[in-house]
């Protein structure tokens, strides 16, 4: 077999200390715990020891089996604290597995974070030789690279300047910039593009997909399914430290937003302590689902005060995460106490198919903000077309909102 | 092709290839403590000089002239300076080699090298010091017209013995520091300490016979004593049994400090 990663098995468990368990962060702890525990057995030379009964295994990753050949590009996704971090950690060779074994062939280099090594009071210039060393590269490597790097991240006036003095922008375009010049055999990267504006992103994504293209293989997290989509053939979706699935990206996707949201949702609680969302569902027992019948939605809300000029935005998502529609609403004034929303949407011309709703409240989502609060799918059982109705059941992530529009040929 | 296996538990066999494969992580971090050192201050690379001789000057009114200790034929501030050669190489080295895996825990948790690289990098920084105070010592004792004879082909091995001295106890207390931020605390005591046990600021001739081998059991007594040795002419001698066990005893340092840290190593990501 020809891979160039390889996992059997692999588990890690962290021990975790109910209460007294967490001792010994400090050298007395250690000491009296010691004597402490001297002390009861002189006393109760039979007893068990008890003070060990607290510690317990947390596992934060089990079972996971993985086979990567050269140039896969393979996505990892899953919800905060799901083991997504602790696998390219392991990979990474950071901390060690506690069940199972990693094969590695080839070169890995991996950006769990960007500007780790960076140091504050060296300039742009001799950060890039200390961070390039410090992620693998030879003094050669960066040489060569230098004026690349340089220049992607749009930094030339600033070289001689300690980093402390760059913004925030250029520091992260400056950090993705040394490790995306690396040229490793496997290239391991982190949730790191949340940081930085759409255009580096988009200008991270481009390189990255450039190093795919020449064959390298990349292991890629993101909680922002469009990128995975872009950049990975291949997804891995993980819950609660387990794979869930392996295969398609399109379809490990959908499987991820499916499992993370439902028809109805129910005690959301928001940013504003005033503001509280009891339950947001599809008014499904008002409306017939289905391709362009109308769609309600309701929530309902408990307001400890009033809220004037207060917006709503609203987003459609379809199975890959991509948004395909929005509405938004201003209210004028809200008063305090229960109050129920209800976002009715006529001539949505949405085809059949599976759709997440997102949601933001105040300006700029500042009181409330979800990309996935409830999901909902809509039938083609009135889709009365016979020719329309295998397109749109076979299309139906790829067309976006199907138009009503007159055709005319003219002779 | 060269293949990695990670498992739980991995042996160190391999791990002198890896320490050569990250040669030159180990010369650029040891060039960013030397850039970064004097960094946004006035006096800059003068402080280097500054410190060893305020402190000399301090260490020769308080033994030499206050408390009217002796030193022999060798004018007092060139017995002191010599000791604090391998005296402050041993303390900073010891001291930021001590702290040096908590002041890099980003890097530590963020990415793979061979973490003996840190501790071991301190050294590095520091011998740029000694070479500073070198020179200071030499115009020393041109200025008093002292001059050693071929003993001085034996500096560089006393250099070596004080490098395995702070770098053991570096790496002890590195690992430990990981774990029991105590440490921290304790390595400026014990520095402070050290500098009255050790004799720095007074000759080991004015210990008591019967305590030299007793008083040897630090390592630091026969580094410093063999500085005086082999630089300060023929009027010093050296207590050759206390010298030989202070080479034993700095061996077996470096040794438990390395298997102690290698032992440990493993735990650093998870629990720094």
């Amino acid at each position: 077999m020809d891979y160039v990663i390889k996992t059997e098995n692999l588990g890690k468990a962290y021990r975790i200390g109910h209460h007294r368990a967490d001792r010994g962060r400090t050298f007395r702890d250690l000491l009296a715990h010691s004597s402490r525990s001297l002390v009861q057995r002189i006393r109760h030379p039979l007893s068990p020891n008890r003070e060990n009964v607290q510690i317990e295994n947390f596992w934060a990753l089990s079972d996971i089996n993985l086979e990567l050949q050269p140039g896969e590009r393979l996505g990892i996704i899953g919800r905060n604290g799901a083991g997504k971090s602790t696998l390219l950690k392991i990979l990474s060779r950071i901390t060690e597995p506690t069940t199972g074994r990693v094969r590695i062939r080839g070169r890995i280099a991996s950006l769990l974070e960007v500007g780790t090594g960076f140091h504050p009071d060296l300039t742009g210039r001799e950060n890039i030789f200390l961070n390039g060393a410090i992620l693998g590269m030879t003094r050669r490597d960066i040489r060569i690279n230098f004026d690349q790097i340089v220049a992607f991240a749009e930094i030339e006036k600033f070289l001689d300047t300690p980093v402390k003095r760059y913004s925030t922008g250029m520091y992260v375009r400056l950090a993705f910039a040394i490790a995306a010049h690396l040229e490793p055999d496997i290239l391991i990267v982190d949730e790191v593009l949340a940081v930085g504006d759409a255009h580096f992103q988009k200008k991270c994504l481009g390189k990255m997909g450039e190093v795919g293209k020449a064959g390298r293989t990349i292991i890629f997290v993101s909680h922002n399914m469009g990128f995975i989509q872009q950049l990975t053939s291949k997804v891995m979706v993980i819950d609660q430290g387990k794979k869930v699935f392996q295969g398609n990206t399109a379809a490990g996707i959908n499987l991820y937003l499916k499992e993370s949201a439902s028809q109805t949702a129910t005690g959301i609680e928001t940013h504003d302590p005033d503001f509280f969302i009891n339950r947001i569902t599809l008014a499904e027992n008002r409306m017939e689902k289905g391709f362009n019948k109308p769609l309600l939605i309701s929530a309902d809300l408990s307001l400890n005060k009033s809220y004037s000029r207060i917006s709503f935005g609203m987003g459609i998502h379809n199975t890959l995460g991509a948004r395909i529609a929005t509405a938004k609403f201003v209210a004028e004034k809200l008063e305090k106490g229960s109050r129920r929303l209800t976002i009715a949407i006529r001539d949505h011309h949405l085809p059949p198919g599976e759709y997440y709703l997102s949601l933001g409240i105040g300006r700029g989502g500042d009181i409330f903000r979800s990309d996935n609060i409830i999901s909902f799918e809509l039938s083609d059982n009135n889709v009365t077309d016979p020719l329309l109705l295998p397109y749109l059941s076979s299309q139906r992530d790829k067309i976006g909102a199907f138009l009503k529009a007159d055709f005319e040929i003219d002779a | 092709m060269d293949e990695i296996l990670i498992e739980p538990n991995r042996g160190i066999k391999k791990q002198w290839q890896e320490v050569w494969a990250y040669r030159e992580l180990f010369f650029f971090l040891a060039w960013r403590d030397i850039l970064v050192r004097y960094k946004q201050t006035i006096i800059g690379v003068g402080w280097s000089v500054l410190r060893p001789l305020m402190t000399m000057v301090i260490l020769t009114i308080v033994f030499g002239k206050l408390a009217g200790l002796p030193s022999g034929e060798v004018p007092y501030p060139v017995l002191v300076f010599a000791a604090m050669l391998p005296w402050q190489f041993f303390s900073n080295t010891f001291t930021v080699g001590a702290n040096s895996l908590i002041s890099n825990r980003n890097m530590i948790a963020k990415i793979y090298f061979p973490r003996i690289i840190l501790p071991t990098t301190a050294m590095v920084v520091n011998l740029v010091d000694f070479l500073i105070s070198f020179a200071i010592l030499v115009a020393m004792m041109f200025w008093y017209g002292i001059f050693p004879g071929w003993k001085i082909i034996i500096l560089p091995f006393l250099l070596v013995l004080a490098a395995l001295t702070s770098l053991g106890a570096g790496y002890w207390v590195s690992a430990m520091n990981v774990k029991y931020r105590d440490f921290r605390i304790v390595v400026p005591f014990i520095v402070q300490f050290g500098l009255y046990i050790s004799p720095v600021g007074f000759s080991s001739a004015v210990v008591p016979d019967k305590w030299r081998l007793l008083y040897s059991v630090n390592p630091m007594v026969g580094v410093i004593d063999g500085f005086r040795w082999v630089l300060l002419g023929d009027s010093v001698g050296l207590y050759l049994p206390g010298f030989l066990l202070s080479i034993v005893l700095a061996g077996l340092l470096f040794a438990l400090g390395l298997w102690f840290f290698n032992k440990t190593e493993r735990e650093f990501a998870d629990i720094i």
